[in-house]
C-alpha cells in the first residue's frame, strides 16, 4: 500500500462518494472555479460539474442553512467552510436548526449533512483565522463531531461521515493536509465514535485529536527511543460521540493520563476527558490527570508570540516528564 | 411574468375593493371553495381562540403566538399552494398547519405536549411538523426557516422535481441577515420558492417603520431583482391569487419572489402579552376590519350564504374544536420511561435511511 497525503484522502473520498451516490453534492465557498482554498476540491468542477459542486457566494448562516434544508428533503450536502472561524455565522444553522430538526420534530426528518472545516493555527494567521473551536459543536447532542489525525482516518471517517444520516461537523487542520501516511484500501471506513490506540506503551497515555495526536504519536515515538519511556497514544478520533471504553481501557493499563489538545484549555476537550476519567477510573488513577492546551489569548501574529501561545511537542514532553513514574523520567 | 423589479404591484395601504372581491365571487368562483376557505377561517379563530384559553388554563405551556385577525392570510397563502408544495413558517403557525391539512386534534395535541401532537410532543406551540403534509415545520429563531427553505427549494430544483417551497415569516424578520442571504441566494441559483411575508405592522412591539429603512416591504425584493407584491391581508381571494402567482412563477420558470400580506395581530404577541404598546384606537380599527365578518359578509351579499348557514358554520367549527381539545387531553404524554431508555434514539437519526419529504 502507497502513501497518500491528508490532502489527497480527502479529495479522494469526495470524488468516490460523488461517484457513488447521486444525492451527494459540494457546496461552499471557492471550491469549484478556485478549486478550493486548500486544493481539496481542485479538479472536481471540471469532472462534476456545476450541479453538483456548488460554488457560494460568502454567506456562511445563507449556505449551511440552505445545505440543511437541502438534507430535509433527502439530499447529502457536503459543505465546505473556508476555515472553522467563518463558521461563527453559521452557529445558528447549525446548532438551533441542523442539530435540532429531528429530534425538535419528533424523528420525522434525518438530516444528513457534512460540514468540512479545517482548524488550526501556526501559520501566523492571527487572532481570528487560527481558532479551534471544536468544543462548541461536541457540546452539542444532535451534532456528531470528528477529528482525524491521519490521511487513512481522514478517508475512512468522512466517507462514514457521508453515509450518516446525522449533521456531522467533520474537522480538519490547515498542518495536517500535507502530511503524509498510509494510503487505505478502497472503500475503507471508519466507524464514528471509536478511538484508536495509536501506538501501545505502558508507563502512561496520551489523549488527543486531530493535528495533536500526529504530534503525540511523534513525541512517544522519539521518548521511547531517547528515554526509555513506554507512552501509549489514543487519538480519540471522534470527539462526538466520544469513546470512553478505549481511552478507559488504556488508562486503567498505564495509570496516569494526559491530555493534549490545541484549543484553549478551559471548559476544553480535555476538560470533558479529564472529568470521564475521574468519574469511571479514578482508583486506576495513580496520578492527577494533566491538561496540555494552548495559552488563553487570541493568537498573536508575531512569530516568537505565536509560538509562545501555541502549544506542541516542547510542552507535551515537559508534561510527560512531571506525570511519568519516577524512575522513568528522562533529562530536560 | 416580467420578474424585473419595476414590476412590483402595490395595493396602497393594502387596501382591497370590495365591488372587485363581490365581482369575483359571483364570476369566477366555485361555491364549495369559497365557503371551504369561510370553514377555514373560522376553524382557525375559534381554534386560535381555544389554544388562550387553554394556555390560561395551562394546559399549554411555553410560548403561544395566535394568528387571530390573520386567518384571510393564513387560509389565501395555504389556498395559493399544491397539495405537494413544501411550507416552512415561523413560530406563529398553528393556523398554517391546519390549512395544510394536519388536523386540528394534531396541532392541539402538540400544544398539550402529547405523543398524538403532529411532533409527538417534542416541538410545542412552536414547532409544528408534518412530514407527510409537507409541513416542513415552525421555527422559533427570527429568520431561521429561511435558508432551510431556501435549501429545500434547492432540493426540488436540483432533483428537477415540480414542487415548490412556500417560507413564511414576519415582518420583522425582513431586516435579518437571513432574509438577505436567503433572497440571494434563491435569486443566484433560480430557486423555486415564495417568500411570503406577514406583516402585521408589528415585530413584537416594535412598528414596522421603526425597525425597518424600507416599511413596504415588498420592494426590498428589488434588491434582488425579483418580482414581489403586496396584498391585502385581510382578503383571503387577494392572498390566495397573489401566492398562487408567486408559485406558478416558481413552478414554471423556476423564479423566485415575494409576496406581502398586510395584515392586523387582533392580540398581543404572545398569549402572555399585554399589548399595551398599540394604540386602543388602532387596535379597535384593526379588530372592526375583522376578516372573516367581512368575507362572510360579501358570500351573504353574494347569495352564497344566509343566516342558518353561518350558524351552521359556527356550530361545525365550535364540535371540531371541542373535539380537538377532547383528543389532545384523552391523548397520553409521552413514556419518560421509554424516553429515558432511547436518548440516542430521540437526538440521533439512524443508520438505515429514513423516510424522506421527497
Amino acid at each position: 500500500m502507497g502513501e497518500i497525503t491528508y490532502r489527497q484522502a480527502l479529495h479522494d473520498c469526495l470524488r468516490e462518494e460523488l461517484v457513488r451516490d447521486d444525492n451527494v453534492f459540494l457546496l461552499g465557498e471557492e471550491i469549484g472555479n478556485f478549486e478550493g482554498s486548500y486544493k481539496i476540491t481542485a479538479g472536481l468542477l471540471k469532472d462534476f460539474g456545476p450541479k453538483r459542486v456548488v460554488d457560494t457566494p460568502i454567506v456562511e448562516n445563507g449556505f449551511v442553512g440552505m445545505a440543511t434544508g437541502a438534507a430535509m428533503l433527502g439530499l447529502r450536502p457536503i459543505v465546505e467552510i473556508m476555515t472553522i472561524n467563518f463558521i461563527v455565522p453559521a452557529m445558528d444553522q447549525i446548532v438551533n436548526h441542523a442539530a435540532k430538526i429531528y429530534a425538535m420534530f419528533g424523528g420525522q426528518c434525518p438530516i444528513p449533512l457534512v460540514i468540512r472545516t479545517p482548524g488550526g493555527g501556526g501559520q501566523q494567521l492571527a487572532a481570528t483565522h487560527s481558532q479551534n473551536l471544536e468544543v462548541w459543536f461536541a457540546h452539542v447532542p444532535g451534532l456528531k463531531v470528528v477529528a482525524p489525525s491521519t490521511p487513512a482516518d481522514a478517508k475512512g471517517l468522512l466517507r462514514t461521515s457521508v453515509r450518516d444520516n446525522n449533521p456531522v461537523i467533520f474537522l480538519e487542520n490547515l498542518a495536517l493536509y500535507n502530511v503524509k501516511g498510509e494510503e487505505p484500501p478502497a472503500d475503507y471506513l471508519v466507524p464514528l465514535g471509536q478511538a484508536k490506540v495509536t501506538k501501545e506503551g505502558a508507563d502512561l497515555t496520551v489523549i488527543s485529536y486531530s493535528r495533536m495526536a500526529a504530534v503525540a504519536l511523534n513525541v512517544a515515538r522519539r521518548l521511547e527511543q531517547e528515554n526509555n519511556l513506554s507512552i501509549e497514544v489514543v487519538d480519540v478520533r471522534s470527539l462526538r460521540p466520544l469513546d470512553h471504553a478505549t481511552i478507559l481501557a488504556s488508562v486503567k493499563k498505564t495509570n496516569r493520563a494526559i491530555v493534549f489538545e490545541e484549543d484553549w484549555r478551559s471548559y476544553g476537550i480535555g476538560a470533558e476527558i479529564a472529568a470521564t476519567l475521574q468519574e469511571e477510573a479514578f482508583d486506576d488513577l495513580d496520578a492527577p490527570i494533566k491538561r496540555v492546551a494552548s495559552l488563553e489569548v487570541p493568537l498573536p501574529y508575531s512569530k516568537p508570540l505565536e509560538l509562545a501561545t501555541l502549544t506542541g511537542s516542547k510542552q507535551l514532553i515537559e508534561a510527560i516528564n512531571e506525570l511519568a513514574p519516577r524512575r522513568r523520567r528522562g533529562k530536560q | 411574468m416580467d420578474t424585473k423589479s419595476n414590476q412590483q404591484t402595490d395595493v396602497p395601504g393594502g387596501a382591497s375593493a370590495p365591488e372587485k372581491i363581490r365581482a369575483h365571487i359571483i364570476e369566477r368562483e366555485d361555491r364549495e371553495k369559497l365557503l371551504s376557505y369561510y370553514h377555514q377561517m373560522l376553524l382557525i379563530r375559534r381554534f386560535e381562540e381555544k389554544a388562550g384559553e387553554m394556555y390560561t388554563k395551562a394546559k399549554i405551556g411555553g410560548y403561544c403566538h395566535l394568528n387571530l385577525g390573520e386567518e384571510a392570510t393564513v387560509v389565501g397563502f395555504c389556498a395559493g399552494l399544491e397539495p405537494d408544495d413544501y411550507v416552512y413558517t415561523n413560530y406563529r403557525e398553528h393556523g398554517y398547519a391546519i390549512g395544510r391539512g394536519i388536523t386540528p386534534g394534531a396541532v392541539m395535541a402538540e400544544l398539550f405536549g402529547k405523543e398524538t401532537g403532529c411532533s409527538l410532543g417534542r416541538g410545542g406551540s412552536m414547532h409544528l411538523f408534518d412530514i407527510h403534509r409537507r409541513f416542513m415545520g415552525g421555527y422559533a429563531i427570527v429568520g431561521g426557516q429561511l435558508p432551510l427553505a431556501t435549501g429545500a427549494a434547492f432540493a426540488i430544483a436540483y432533483r428537477k422535481s415540480h414542487e415548490v417551497v412556500a417560507c413564511q415569516m414576519g415582518e420583522g424578520t425582513t431586516n435579518n441577515g437571513a432574509f438577505h442571504e436567503s433572497l440571494n441566494l434563491a435569486k443566484i441559483y433560480q430557486l423555486p420558492i415564495v417568500y411570503f411575508v406577514v406583516n402585521n405592522l408589528y415585530g413584537m412591539g416594535l412598528r414596522v417603520e421603526k425597525g425597518s429603512a424600507v416599511s413596504e416591504i415588498y420592494r426590498k425584493a428589488c434588491a434582488y431583482d425579483m418580482a414581489s407584491w403586496r396584498v391585502d391581508g385581510n382578503d383571503v381571494l387577494a392572498v390566495r391569487d397573489a401566492v398562487r402567482n408567486a408559485a406558478r412563477l416558481a413552478r414554471e420558470q423556476h423564479e423566485p419572489s415575494l409576496v406581502e400580506a398586510v395584515s392586523f395581530r387582533f392580540r398581543g404577541h404572545s398569549v402572555v402579552d399585554p399589548d399595551r404598546y398599540r394604540d386602543k384606537e388602532e387596535v379597535q380599527q384593526g379588530r372592526a376590519a375583522d376578516p372573516i365578518i367581512t368575507f362572510a359578509g360579501h358570500l351573504m351579499e353574494a347569495g352564497l350564504l344566509d343566516e342558518n348557514g353561518v350558524r351552521e358554520m359556527e356550530e361545525r367549527v365550535q364540535r371540531e374544536v371541542d373535539e380537538a381539545v377532547t383528543f389532545a387531553d384523552d391523548s397520553p404524554f409521552p413514556s419518560v420511561e421509554a424516553f429515558m431508555q432511547g436518548l440516542q434514539e430521540y437526538v440521533y437519526a439512524p443508520e438505515a435511511a429514513a423516510e424522506k419529504g421527497a
